[in-house]
């Protein structure tokens, strides 16, 4: 029988695990510039064409965008009001990275995700009643009040988490992509995680491992450029994680997030070749947090003019500007639209507030 | 009744288990073509092909973590450490990840994990190689912690642990894998937080788990020269513990020495000298005493090792203060 899982590569073959048809020619920052400076931090043109797209594509993937960033803004309401307690990671001006690529996949596959996580729970398919309920830390909540904004966790849709230690959460990915593999299924994992992972033990041995025994995972590196408060230039040697890839003769890809579409086709790409060949991928995608880390975090440390310049490449703004524009979507339809999202978060919102509080937390220390 | 060794027992747990459920699977740094760093693996690679007994490369962290995920989604991974001292640099996943993930879900998620391999001191491989670290496993809420004495120990619990729901660390002692006992060629199970009573006596209780239980048999063999009968009791699995047995023997006993080859400072003899004083405080006729290793990191001289471990001399001396004979 032959093995799934060699235990020695031959080491003359090298170069042909680095599947070089996927490197993409765009222009990378590395190494054509030599030296990390702050130089390096700032904002990349979008200079390529966007993807055609049709409404049927857009609409759903827009909602969802739109939805993610009401939700966020409801949480961030009801933190400053004090129902919301802890940490709150809001994504608000990433939606395009976690709804392109969960787009891509269906209710089998895995995602398992950090500690800023509402958006990718929502793009699952976990609704936003459970999941602002949760935040409130009420019995209806997701996870029964007992994980939290970090820990969203969902068996129905396989959202593996939701997890509060940086990196740590990638041999977990690994994992159930080892399973996949182990039992024969065309399940596919998305892993995602902040370039500030990509300096820590967990992320690099989850890669190592996810490489050496080819496992069926697309890890997604959503560069918002700053861990916490620390820009690129600080925190890498090298500001192009996806190069990570090429010590491990991973296939990988790397692009700018602001166009939903493009996440998406890229994605696809890199979901199809774990789905058919069991080949990982490590993804870049540069994209941009509005807010600080999280609420307690001001964002000194950007300038008011970064800031504004991200928010003119708003993911939202411009997909919605493509719907009019290049789907021929009348501004009628879309209010339309907007108001049933703002609705949906509205319901969610009183839900959670009208939901009883968390009221057990023995019953799940120990499976009897 | 056969005869075999406790790494032969364990090397059984795992073929049955195997054998049984195919969702089980081995994985760690030299366990299939090298047969286990102790040999605890032999053969399981031929019986079970490399899709289930995984070489991994050094990476504890990372295939410590892939089993806690393989896990969540189904699969019954058995995680082997060459010793517990290389899980420290994987314990973000057993205890943030393997210990949380059951309550972090509210219940949707289970962790089968088991988390085995040699632990404690060794013979003269010095500080980073000589470390109990059940202590700090047995402090998690959501862990289970075995610690087996005997080879038909080794091989109820193992096959109780992989079969059970929740992340099992399970500390083999390196010094004990050629240790023989009486086991039984038909299956048996046994379950965790039940002790065992490996001697009776009337005058004295000892508790101790691993290779301090030897210590303490042989510590009771001396003292019965004396004519003081030491109860030998052995939780076998630190959590969950099975206080019944520990407090029901003293009360018989009204005397009580813990022994444990980890340190002093919150060490886990702390812990059942507390759940001792609360539960037989009327029956205790002597403080409860507790030997223990030194508070030091291991030290490579062989002189030097063997006086900082508890020594069947400091059983019996500490056996001899609870009975006021000195």
């Amino acid at each position: 029988m032959p093995s799934i899982y060699p235990l020695a590569r031959t080491c003359n073959g090298y170069a042909q695990y680095i599947p070089r048809s996927i490197v993409r020619p765009r222009q990378l920052s590395y190494p054509s510039r030599p030296m990390s400076t702050p130089e390096q931090a700032r904002i990349d043109p979008v200079d390529e064409e966007p993807e055609p797209v049709t409404k049927e594509e857009l609409m759903p993937l827009y909602r969802q965008m739109l939805a993610i960033r009401r939700l966020e803004e409801a949480s961030a309401k009801a933190y400053s009001q004090g129902k919301i307690g802890g940490f709150l990671h809001l994504v608000i001006g990433q939606e395009a990275v976690c709804v392109g690529a969960i787009a891509t996949i269906g209710q089998d596959d895995y995602v398992v995700a950090t500690y800023r996580e509402h958006g990718h729970a929502y793009a699952k398919g976990i609704p936003a009643r459970p999941i602002l309920a949760e935040l409130f830390g009420k019995k209806t909540g997701l996870v029964k009040g007992l994980g939290g904004s970090m820990h969203l966790f969902d068996k129905e849709t396989n959202f593996l988490g939701g997890h509060g230690i940086v990196g740590g959460h990638v041999p977990i990915g690994a994992g159930a992509a080892f399973k996949a593999k182990y039992r024969g299924e065309k399940r596919v994992t998305l892993c995602f995680f902040g370039e500030g992972a990509s300096t820590i033990g967990g992320f690099s041995e989850g890669v190592a491992l996810t490489a050496l025994w080819k496992l069926p995972m697309v890890l997604i590196c959503e560069n918002n450029l700053y861990s916490m408060g620390t820009p690129l230039y600080r925190s890498l040697a090298v500001e192009d994680v996806s190069m990570r890839a090429l010590s491990h003769g991973m296939a990988r890809d790397r692009f700018d997030g602001d166009d939903v579409i493009k996440v998406k086709r890229r994605i696809a790409v890199a979901v199809e070749r774990a789905r058919e060949t069991n080949e990982p991928t490590l993804v870049e995608v540069r994209t941009y947090r509005f807010r600080g880390h999280s609420m307690s975090d001001p964002g000194l440390y950007r300038t008011k003019d970064e800031v504004a310049e991200w928010k003119r490449r708003d993911p939202i703004r411009h997909s919605r500007q493509r719907l009019v524009e290049d789907c021929g979507v009348g501004e009628e339809e879309l209010k339309e639209l907007e108001n049933e999202v703002k609705a949906e978060i509205a319901d969610a919102v009183r839900f959670a507030e009208d939901s009883p509080p968390a009221d057990e937390y023995f019953p799940y220390v120990i499976k009897e | 009744m056969p005869i075999i060794s406790m790494r032969e027992a364990l090397n059984q747990a795992m073929n049955e288990e195997m054998e049984r459920d195919p969702d089980v699977f081995l994985m760690g740094e030299e366990v299939g073509y090298y047969n286990g760093a102790y040999k605890v693996s032999q053969g399981l690679l031929q019986t079970f092909s490399e899709r289930r007994v995984i070489d991994a490369p050094i990476a504890e962290m990372g295939f410590a973590g892939i089993g806690v995920g393989a896990a969540m989604v189904g699969l019954r991974p058995i995680i082997e450490f060459m010793t517990f001292n290389f899980s420290l640099v994987a314990i973000d996943q057993i205890v943030n990840n393997a210990a949380k993930i059951y309550q972090m879900s509210a219940g949707q998620f289970c962790v089968p994990i088991v988390f085995r391999g040699p632990g404690g001191p060794a013979v003269q491989v010095a500080a980073q190689h000589s470390q109990s670290l059940e202590s700090f496993y047995a402090n998690v809420p959501g862990l289970k912690v075995v610690m087996p004495a005997t080879a038909y120990d080794s091989k109820g619990l193992l096959k109780t642990a992989i079969r059970d729901d929740n992340p099992v660390v399970f500390i083999e002692s390196e010094t004990l894998y050629g240790v023989t006992s009486e086991v039984p060629e038909e299956e048996y199970l046994i379950p965790m937080g039940k002790g065992d009573i490996k001697r009776e006596g009337q005058h004295v209780t000892l508790v101790a788990w691993s290779k301090m239980v030897h210590t303490c048999l042989d510590a009771a063999g001396e003292l019965a020269t004396m004519d003081i009968e030491a109860e030998v009791v052995d939780p076998r699995s630190l959590r969950p513990l099975d206080n019944e047995i520990i407090t029901d023997s003293v009360r018989k006993t009204g005397r009580c020495v813990i022994v444990e080859v980890g340190w002093p400072h919150c060490g886990f003899g702390a812990e059942i000298a507390f759940q001792v004083q609360r539960d037989c405080l009327d029956h205790l006729d002597a403080p409860v005493e507790r030997v223990t290793s030194d508070d030091v990191p291991m030290p490579y001289a062989l002189n030097l090792e063997n006086e900082v471990q508890p020594q069947v001399k400091d059983v019996v001396a500490a056996v001899k203060r609870v009975l006021y004979l000195e």
